[in-house]
């Protein structure tokens, strides 16, 4: 019931925005939309919590540990990104930027995004998954181009034809998969796709297809989270959108892919009781955070700096469940969540700090805090929160895995340290500047929307000191469901 | 060697002549007729599906054929040429790598895709298995497609002909994917042609033309 609801309310939202997103009010009848998507997101977690997990719907629809915390996170993120649109799209519409057709298209493009995401973390099929994640994918594309400036054209572009072969990729995944089920589960093929009978399964499935299908299933998903080589889409699509829609793709997006790569994995590793998709998710984890630490120091626009902080932090994510077993795995849920918290926030500040020195230049923005000291904090709360300082979540995270990767895997161990170092020192120099000294920034006509800034800090904060019984207990059995070698 | 039924045997044809359009769609040059190609293909793929929903009496393989009707043969076709008259884009540039390279390569990715299908074939209880190799060889022929060509348009093309290798591909190994799937994949895949429309004329309204090589500017560290 609260399923049902959860993907209902963002695809009704995704209806009545088309016809009225462009009145005065649609800033804030999208944020309502997000709002019961959020209750229903909260009534879910409830239920989830009083009685455990939930399959609804002749199955297709599952709630397990794993994903009931991610469902809690997006409603959650989408909640807050809803509320600083508000003030941040008025702005732009008031500066010419975007038209009353643009508008419509953003509100209703932003719920159908959000609903597409709902049902990829919720959904029991295989299929169905893929599915969602496509279709992700084409509801956030003219979002990218949504002010048809040559490089969001470009942007746009890119980000739909890399991310459209990479998925076709994963389709072959799917159905190399669905092969090797069908001669376990029987051929009248209602339930080889659904992820919880083929979890009982697991050891019977054939290997060879197997390994092969987690190939192809990797380097499909693994496009759309961004995993070096594979991310060339990732900081154009983020730099070149709407603020809004950097922090979700960002936030997000990036969270549901790598949750569907570990679903896969689990039943891969299952089949084929070898090391070889640890193996790849650690080859591929660390490649991208190494790429994109080195890649942080050329960047001069400060969205594209971000965008590369998330394919680093994305590959720590991967590296960690590349090496399994349930410290490590309890650290990479616990990353995804402090990141996408993080993340988002940062966005929502460089939004606002854009909007103000009318640029995204790191070298046209200076001095934020002089003329609003919350931007200027929020920014730079959020910049050593994402570089890893305690006593931030992203701290407790990162000690984890790192703690973790020199007993299991010493020689990784000062690859990571290295690019986390470099990552500091680049992230850190571009952003102080910004922050302090002299300033060239102007007011806005509307108050920024800060709350979503620091409520998503409190978080982070909170989680680096005391993570609440029953979120660790989540964690706990989702590390123990994906396990591991 | 036992002699094929002859359904079994114009299934095969019908697999040849899929690999073949693959290779005519490597060489043409002229964006109309690629996308007869691509109609050509989808027409094919719906014969071959009727052929096997007839042998093995599977209703879903009948409304998949409907769908493969509806949407690759006339649907998509369709919005495709009318795409191509309101832009006026009626030829692709020089191919980025020379012609006959690019056949050689093809032949190339056939062996290999030959290759790769052999162990799941192996596997496979269908009738139809030994057509997996195809199905592999029109997907990647499809992807050294894209990377050949410049304009929008002809990479557009190149997606959907690797859409409809994919879908042989699930034909061939499993008599096609469950219902609720085929249905969201064919939703995505109208649902991607007309993004794509809107975005060309976006394009177009920008740069006055489809040629990919304005869309380069975004480099690193500049």
């Amino acid at each position: 019931m609260e399923v049902l609801l959860l993907l209902a309310s963002p695809l009704a939202g995704a209806v009545l925005l088309g016809l009225y997103g462009s009145r005065r009010w649609a800033p804030e009848l999208n944020a309502f939309f997000s709002f019961t998507t959020f209750a229903a997101a909260c009534a879910l977690t409830a239920r989830v919590i009083a009685s455990g997990p939930v399959l609804v719907a002749r199955e297709q629809l599952f709630i397990d540990p794993f994903n009931v915390f991610l469902v809690a996170l997006t409603a959650l993120i989408g909640l807050t990104t809803a509320l600083f649109s508000r003030p941040y799209m008025r702005v732009e519409a008031e500066h010419g930027r975007l038209g009353h057709g643009r508008l419509r298209l953003y509100h209703s493009m932003y719920q159908l995004f959000t609903a597409t995401m709902l049902l990829a973390l919720t959904t029991n099929n295989l299929g169905l998954l893929w599915v969602a994640m496509e279709a992700a994918t084409l509801s956030t594309v003219l979002l990218v181009t949504l002010y048809r400036t040559p490089a969001s054209l470009e942007a746009g572009w890119k980000y739909f034809i890399l991310c459209g072969v990479g998925i076709a990729q994963a389709l072959f995944g799917t159905i190399l998969l669905y092969f090797a089920a069908e001669r376990v589960l029987g051929a009248e093929g209602v339930t080889a796709l659904l992820w919880t009978h083929l979890n009982v399964v697991k050891a019977q499935l054939e290997p060879t297809v197997l390994s092969l299908a987690f190939v192809f299933l990797l380097v499909g998903y693994g496009t759309k989270v961004g995993l070096a080589p594979l991310h060339n889409w990732l900081p154009d699509a983020h730099a070149e959108g709407p603020t809004p829609i950097s922090a979700v793709l960002s936030g997000l997006l990036l969270n549901v892919a790598i949750y569907a790569i570990v679903r896969c994995k689990v039943l891969v590793e299952g089949s084929l009781r070898s090391t070889l998709p640890s193996q790849m998710l650690m080859g591929f984890g660390l490649l991208s955070v190494i790429l994109a630490a080195f890649f942080l120091w050329r960047q001069r626009d400060i969205k594209r700096l971000f965008a590369y902080s998330s394919i680093e932090h994305m590959g720590i994510i991967t590296f960690a469940f590349g090496m399994g077993g349930a410290v490590a795995n309890f650290a990479a849920l616990l990353h995804m969540t402090v990141h996408s918290l993080t993340k988002s926030a940062i966005f929502f500040a460089v939004g606002h700090a854009a909007q103000k020195s009318g640029s995204q230049l790191i070298e046209n923005i200076r001095g934020l805090i002089t003329v609003s000291p919350t931007i200027g904090w929020g920014l730079m709360l959020g910049t050593l929160a994402i570089l890893g300082l305690p006593p931030f979540g992203v701290f407790a995270s990162e000690f984890l895995i790192l703690t973790t990767a020199m007993k299991q895997q010493p020689w990784a161990t000062p690859l990571l340290l290295l690019a986390l170092g470099v990552a500091f020192a680049a992230i850190f120099g571009k952003v102080q500047p910004m922050v302090f000294g002299e300033t060239n920034v102007r007011r806005l006509p509307h108050a920024p929307a800060l709350l979503p800034v620091f409520l998503h800090l409190a978080i982070v904060l909170m989680l680096g000191v005391f993570i609440p019984p029953y979120l660790a207990g989540w964690y706990r059995d989702a590390a123990r469901l994906i396990g591991g070698p | 060697m036992t002699a094929l039924s002859i359904d079994l045997q114009l299934l095969n044809a019908c697999a040849t002549l899929l690999l073949l359009l693959s290779f005519a769609m490597l060489a043409q040059r002229r964006i109309v007729s690629l996308v007869n190609l691509l109609a050509l293909q989808g027409a094919l793929l719906l014969a071959a599906t009727l052929l096997l929903a007839w042998r093995t009496g599977e209703v879903h393989l009948y409304l998949s054929a409907l769908l493969t009707l509806a949407l690759k043969v006339v649907g998509l076709p369709w919005l495709l040429h009318r795409l191509i008259r309101r832009l006026n884009v009626y030829w692709d540039a020089e191919p980025a790598i020379n012609p006959s390279a690019t056949m050689l390569l093809g032949l190339l990715i056939v062996v290999f895709s030959f290759g790769l299908a052999q162990p799941i074939s192996a596997l496979a209880s269908t009738a139809t298995r030994s057509t997996l190799g195809i199905a592999i060889a029109v997907i990647l022929l499809a992807f050294l497609t894209m990377i050949t060509r410049r304009k929008a348009m002809s990479q557009v093309v190149a997606f959907l002909s690797m859409e409809n290798g994919l879908f042989f591909g699930a034909m061939s190994a499993t008599y096609g994917m469950p219902m609720v799937v085929e249905l969201g994949v064919a939703l995505d895949v109208l649902v991607a042609v007309l993004v794509l429309g809107v975005f060309f004329f976006q394009i177009r309204e920008q740069f006055d033309s489809l040629d990919l090589h304005h869309l380069e500017s975004l480099r690193e560290g500049d």
